[in-house]
């Protein structure tokens, strides 16, 4: 019975592929869904809501697109699903978090790898950054390092989990400074690591350079480095880890952008990655992420796809010896 | 005194307007089972971005205040509790609205939530830098020990014996370990992808206490002529309130205990409270009356859980960090608007802070006059034939657990977890202590683990869990606590019957 219905959605496929075979001129005809695979009120949420917010304009996809939150585990439930369950018909769609899920496919335990998606546009770029409690004897990037490199293992260092780009900022720390840092990963994702920074829990965290901005702000933290290969807009003042003399490049920031499952058309494929990235620069979409904190990095899937087989080469080396 | 300043803002049309429907919505959504307040307030998100900053975090923080009282509707008269929240309003409430008492239950219920609620919210205007060292004074190892005191209530919380709350609250922690481990990322007792996120509590929540009482009315409906209905007395509103003072002491220990708990990051509302439940429990001299109906656990439960939500948001108003789901998504309606929590909220945008903690407060009290309106109305759901309930709620029950994430997953867990927690009940076992171990299980764990990571990298495991005046003062709470109980159980020891473990 289960191979006369594979069968028969396999035969129906096939029509339905045939019938639109001319570059889905037509598409999109109803609503899109993104798949979000962290939950409500965090930052990729948050920013995927913000982005998508005028794709029911006449000059964006002409229709809306809703956000359906699939949490765990990391993200590796809701990719998890977008890799072996979602319907690859363009009307599914799902936000990406490099390197986390390079990283975690890496790891294994996944049933997806970098060649399960077809990327179409990236929307952000949140590089990782050091930051220590508001009252720290720390106060640039070298009285940190030499505390680590006198204290060997001492340096408690708080980020948002194993496998996300806080932990490779970290990894990429202590290969560079050659001293040995200790890591710690904590449940709840950025802001439970901020908390920990912001009580003195540890000695210095490594976090999202948007979070880690709005913790500035409020006067409860200092910014040492940036993770990254240039300065901030929204951090002038901070240096790069590479001025500080640290080879830290930019491995571990976390890019965020939309991505379709492996096996959808490529009409809708090609017609998204033209679409998508304008729909992205419209003006309401930037202030709006300007006044949230969140830094916008603009990429198109050619640039995506160079950016994820770099990326996950890099990983492969960094994560080797885990 | 900056909040008086900023009254007259709440009562424009146009916000005022906006308190109202927020208030009712969060009511009716907090009464769905499955919407959570998370949940709620993150359906509103989207509505908040045509609206102005403080016109948007008056809808928010009303729907917030709302749905979490909305909450006890349905676990007084359905046995569901709303959110993890609304637990501990389910044991004495319910078998209220069994007596015929749903009207008195569910008024009691709103004017507790108001009166904690109202508390909170002031705590809130007050007390906010004080309350955020306070709330930055847990760590790993405080946090840790502050689970393991929330493990001692499993053993005495709604069950025949000790040994069969232990048992079930055992049977939680396991469950709790399911799916990828959070800190790791190891695969634990994963076998169907539907596993993979570990067991979501809403979804649990729903199974434990909604499919049991589904599978028992509809066995009733077979044996008799399913005409079976409950009465419901009618209860004048002067009359609650009296009850309420009659009650101070359980009125005082749940404000008191929601207030503390609800500051803390990362544990929150969820067992405000059970804890507070359980508390009252001890210190009262009617302690035997809890779990048969007795109107101070509801008092208890519902006062704690609404008192949580002022000084939950303490940790995101100032230092920017939200300390529960909830926050997470009212942090998002800020930044929406370019508005950072903290110095640059009550320094820059003092009328948007005040407005939004404001409308809560008036919230706090619209939201009872509403509830009490309908509490008469809503009671008389409890008089639907039993056969007719049971369809509903099972309707509702697949509905709300498959809402949470929009999986089947979570659906098939509801009732997979539904139909063991059937048995166990007919053994004596309960779903409180069970679901208080769920909860507990990964904020011991994680916090543990945690903790021990940093002691060895820095001082050592002993001197980091075990020294400092709250890690001592926790844990000699513990062990208070440990002692008490078994005090207890020796005094009042009794040899359970052959006839009471299969009743």
């Amino acid at each position: 019975m289960k191979k006369l219905l594979a069968g028969a959605a396999i035969a129906l496929m096939s029509l339905t592929g045939a019938t639109f075979a001319d570059g889905h001129a037509n598409y999109p005809e109803r609503p899109i869904m993104m798949m979000v695979s962290y939950g409500a009120g965090g930052a990729t949420d948050f920013q995927a809501r913000i982005v998508t917010m005028t794709a029911g304009n006449e000059d964006a996809l002409g229709m809306p697109i809703a956000i359906l939150n699939k949490p765990g585990a990391g993200g590796r439930v809701g990719w998890n699903w977008l890799a072996g369950q979602a319907e690859a018909d363009g009307y599914t769609l799902g936000a990406y978090n490099i390197p986390h899920f390079i990283a975690q496919s890496i790891k294994g335990g996944v049933e997806y790898s970098r060649d399960s998606f077809e990327p179409i546009a990236n929307w952000g770029a949140d590089p990782a950054v050091l930051v220590v409690g508001a009252d720290s004897e720390f106060n640039t990037m070298e009285d940190v390092v030499a505390f680590a490199k006198e204290n060997p293992g001492k340096l408690t260092t708080s980020g948002a989990g194993l496998f996300v780009g806080h932990h490779i900022a970290a990894l990429q720390m202590e290969k560079a400074c050659d001293c040995k840092m200790a890591y710690i990963p904590t449940k709840g994702g950025g802001a439970a690591a901020m908390k920990a920074v912001i009580a003195g829990d540890v000695m210095a965290g490594i976090n999202n350079l948007s979070d880690a901005f709005r913790a500035r702000e409020a006067g409860n933290v200092k910014i040492l480095g940036v993770a990254d290969l240039e300065r901030n807009d929204f951090l002038p003042d901070v240096p790069t880890m590479m001025e500080a003399g640290l080879d830290v490049d930019n491995s571990s920031v976390n890019f965020r952008g939309v991505m379709v499952p492996k096996g959808t058309p490529q009409g809708i494929i090609d017609k998204l990655a033209a679409t998508v990235p304008t729909m992205f620069e419209n003006s309401r979409v930037t202030s709006k992420m300007k006044a949230g904190g969140s830094p916008m990095h603009i990429m198109t899937r050619d640039e995506v796809l160079a950016m994820w087989e770099k990326r996950e080469q890099t990983l492969k080396e960094l994560l080797a010896g885990l | 005194m900056e909040f008086l300043l900023y009254f007259g803002d709440v009562f424009t049309p146009l916000n005022f307007g906006l308190l109202l429907l927020g208030t009712i919505g969060g009511l009716i959504l907090g009464a769905t089972p499955g919407l959570s307040p998370t949940m709620a307030v993150a359906l509103l998100i989207p509505f908040t971005f045509q609206l102005q900053a403080a016109q948007g975090l008056i809808l928010l923080g009303a729907a917030y205040t709302s749905t979490v009282a909305g909450g006890a509707v349905s676990a007084i008269l359905l046995k569901i509790p709303g959110a993890p929240a609304n637990i501990a309003t389910t044991l004495d409430g319910h078998t209220m609205a069994q007596k015929g008492e749903g009207a008195k239950a569910l008024q009691i219920s709103f004017l507790a939530s108001a009166v904690g609620g109202v508390f909170g919210v002031l705590l809130l205007i007050f007390l906010t830098p004080v309350l955020a060292q306070w709330a930055l004074a847990f760590g790993p190892s405080h946090l840790f020990w502050l689970a393991i005191l929330g493990v001692t209530v499993i053993g005495s919380l709604d069950s025949k014996s000790v040994v069969k709350g232990l048992l079930s609250g055992c049977i939680g922690l396991w469950l709790a370990t399911i799916g990828f481990d959070d800190i790791m990322g190891a695969q634990r007792f994963i076998f169907h992808p539907a596993l993979g996120g570990g067991i979501n509590i809403i979804a649990a929540l729903i199974g434990l206490f909604a499919i049991p009482q589904v599978i028992t009315m509809f066995a009733k409906g077979r044996k008799g002529d399913g005409a079976e209905v409950l009465t419901v007395q009618k209860h004048p509103i002067s009359g609650a309130f009296r009850e309420l003072f009659r009650n101070k002491r359980a009125l005082g220990i749940g404000t008191a205990i929601g207030s503390i708990i609800g500051l803390i990051p990362g544990v929150g509302g969820q067992i405000a409270g059970l804890v507070a439940y359980d508390q009252s429990k001890k210190f009262s001299p009617e302690r035997e009356k809890f779990g048969t109906g007795h109107p101070e656990g509801v008092i208890a439960a519902e006062s704690a859980n609404n008192a949580m939500v002022g000084p939950s948001l303490v940790p995101l108003l100032t230092l920017s960090i939200p300390g529960s789901p909830t926050a997470a998504v009212l942090l998002g309606g800020l930044l929406i608007h370019g508005i950072f929590p903290g110095t640059d909220l009550f320094d820059n945008h003092p009328d948007v802070a005040w407005t939004f903690i404001n409308s809560m407060l008036i919230g706090q009290i619209l939201m009872c006059i509403f509830g009490l309106y309908v509490a008469g109305l809503a009671a008389r759901v409890a008089q639907v034939p039993q056969s007719v309930m049971a369809a509903v709620v099972l309707g509702l029950a697949v509905f709300g657990s498959y809402s949470v994430q929009s999986s089947m997953g979570d659906v098939y867990v509801m009732a997979g977890l539904g139909v063991m927690m059937y048995f166990l009940e007919r053994f004596g076992f309960s779903a409180a202590p069970l679901v208080l171990g769920l909860i507990l299980g990964p904020i011991a764990e994680a916090n543990f683990i945690q903790g021990s990571m940093i002691a060895n990298a820095t001082d050592g495991l002993g001197p980091y869990f075990l020294g400092g005046t709250l890690n001592i003062f926790l844990i000699s709470v513990v062990i208070a606590s440990i002692l008490y109980s078994a005090y207890m159980e020796l005094r009042t020891r009794r040899y359970t019957s052959k006839e009471e473990i299969l009743g």
